[in-house]
């Protein structure tokens, strides 16, 4: 029989000290997600292909809500549409509990096609116009104040009416951490967050209901959401006593990590990251030691995103060609670029070889298909000897890839979920030419060229 | 081209440049590709040698062995026909 073949290799041995940032090589391939091949995938649907696992959505969510709700009694989690807004991602969420966190008028509209009840859906962010303020209040959906002129918005709006308006304002505010997100809201330090409470307590037509924050993203500390609670427990408690409304949630946001390895980080996120239980501990015993009473409590939101999708979310690529850079060093070129794998900006994503390899690695580049240099999935990335048409499983990337891709220089490819019972379904098919001419129309002058 | 005269070759595929100092490994089919250099068998040959061995379409063993040729090159390893 032949020896089995893996093309000739030479590598040179570094001796001295060791690189703290090497990081070890992904020999163990990855043939299989919740029990489907992932050849079989490849072959059906295409390269690249992007893959969502129900089970282990649904897995991550109740144990996320179990964290919290065996330490505190009134627990709601809102998804975070802008996470990813796959009609059958949100609607796994719903599903399970989850109410609608929205941050624009695309995603409310959303929401309610997928048949959340409007007073079940969380309007947050900057971008309301008038008219989805007017919807929202028709709707009696929780409507999260930003600033200042989406208040007056809202007063001027409801004046001589009889409508009324559940609202909250979003409170930024210093936990400690850097940066401060203090763009959204309104501060707590400054008592600028005091002054729009006060201003909404003397509007007939606004319903004080709840305080929102939400103090970062990618949150490595759980200590700042202990921080974030109290000044939120004393903003209500200060409400009820001098404007005597009783606040009926405190809405913490999200932020929460998700394992991924943040660029530049030392050590693997999974190492590094809080979880759920920390955030829950950080969060509830705050609340619980503020000294509310026990008919008084408020109802806990989290608005969650991260940490709760990225683990189910799985890119499929093929090899494209492999090569040398002017130094020696291997480049890896893949169908899959930086367009649809936004998140390789700021994470070093894992990348696993989908077929079996000898013990041998090489230290590579792993660039995409665009015809651009930004388009880097890895800088530095320890693999198998790939080839030309060998694949490879990118692991988490459920938050955020399916929101903020890009059609750019490729088209997008389609996004498949395996469901619990190792069905597989197509939950938004491939873009063609067509899906992106059908929204361009040429002026008649131009529609002959004389070439 | 040949590898140098003073470059020394393992049997296990441990490769040592005396003039540098510096130390390589090599997985088996390069050592394969290696050991026949140091026979002083041509490019050519090693080509069809390595299709053989390993039952390779020549298109792949053109494009492999002068990959690892460009690296035997880019670390000094080789001397000018």
């Amino acid at each position: 029989m032949k020896p089995s073949y893996e093309r000739p290799l030479i590598q040179k041995l570094n001796a001295g000290l060791l690189n703290k940032f090497g990081s070890r090589t992904e020999y163990t391939p990855v043939k299989q997600i919740d029990g489907i091949s992932v050849n079989d995938l490849m072959d059906r649907y295409g390269s690249p292909l992007f893959v969502i696992s129900e089970t282990t959505i649904r897995r991550t969510y109740q144990r996320a809500l179990k964290a919290f709700k065996v330490r505190y009694p009134k627990v709601q989690f809102a998804w975070s549409y802008k996470t990813n807004y796959l009609d059958a991602v949100c609607k796994i969420f719903h599903q399970e509990g989850s109410w609608a966190e929205v941050v624009s008028r695309f995603e409310y509209d959303k929401a309610i096609r997928n048949g959340v009840p409007g007073n079940l859906i969380i309007f947050n962010g900057p971008d309301k116009i008038k008219e989805d303020l007017k919807t929202a209040v028709v709707n009696r959906s929780l409507i999260h104040i930003d600033h200042f002129d989406e208040l007056y918005t809202l007063i001027e709006m409801l004046d001589g009416t009889s409508d009324k308006a559940r609202v909250a304002i979003r409170v930024n505010m210093d936990t400690g951490i850097y940066p401060q997100w203090d763009r959204f809201g309104f501060n707590y330090e400054s008592g600028q967050a005091w002054n729009a409470i006060m201003k909404i307590a003397a509007q007939q037509n606004l319903e004080l209901e709840g305080l929102h924050c939400h103090i970062g993203t990618y949150m490595l500390t759980a200590s700042a959401y202990a921080v974030a609670a109290r000044k939120m427990c004393e903003l209500a408690q200060a409400t009820a006593e001098k404007a005597g409304i009783r606040i009926k949630y405190l809405d913490m946001g999200g932020g929460f990590c998700s394992s991924n390895t943040l660029k530049g980080s030392y050590l693997q996120g999974a190492d590094v990251i809080p979880n759920f239980d920390d955030y829950a501990d950080a969060i509830v015993n705050t609340i619980l030691n503020f000294g509310f009473k026990p008919e008084e409590l408020p109802l806990l939101i989290l608005e969650t995103g991260r940490a709760l999708i990225d683990d189910a979310g799985y890119l499929l690529g093929s090899v494209l060609a492999t090569k040398h850079l002017a130094n020696g060093r291997r480049a890896t070129v893949l169908d899959v670029g930086v367009n649809i794998l936004f998140t390789s900006f700021w994470y070093n994503h894992r990348v696993s070889p989908a077929q079996d390899f000898t013990q041998h690695a090489e230290e590579m580049a792993l660039y995409g298909p665009l015809c651009m240099n930004i388009d880097c999935i890895r800088e530095s990335v320890s693999l198998p000897l790939l080839k030309k048409g060998d694949r490879v499983v990118i692991h988490e990337v459920g938050a955020y890839n399916m929101t903020q891709w890009m059609q750019f220089i490729t088209l997008r490819p389609k996004v498949v979920m395996i469901d619990t019972t190792g069905k597989v379904h197509v939950i938004r098919n491939n873009e063609t030419v067509e899906t992106i001419l059908q929204n361009e129309s040429v002026p008649d002058h131009l529609k002959t060229i004389p070439l | 081209m040949k590898i140098r005269k003073n470059i020394a070759v393992s049997e296990n595929g441990f490769i040592f440049n005396p003039l540098t100092g510096d130390s390589f490994s090599v997985n088996q089919s390069g050592a394969f590709v290696l050991r026949k250099l140091k026979e002083g068998e041509s490019e050519e040959k090693i080509m069809k040698m390595l299709q053989e061995e390993y039952d390779l379409d020549g298109y792949t063993a053109e494009k492999d062995l002068n990959d690892f040729l460009s690296l035997l090159k880019s670390y000094q390893l080789t001397e000018n026909d």
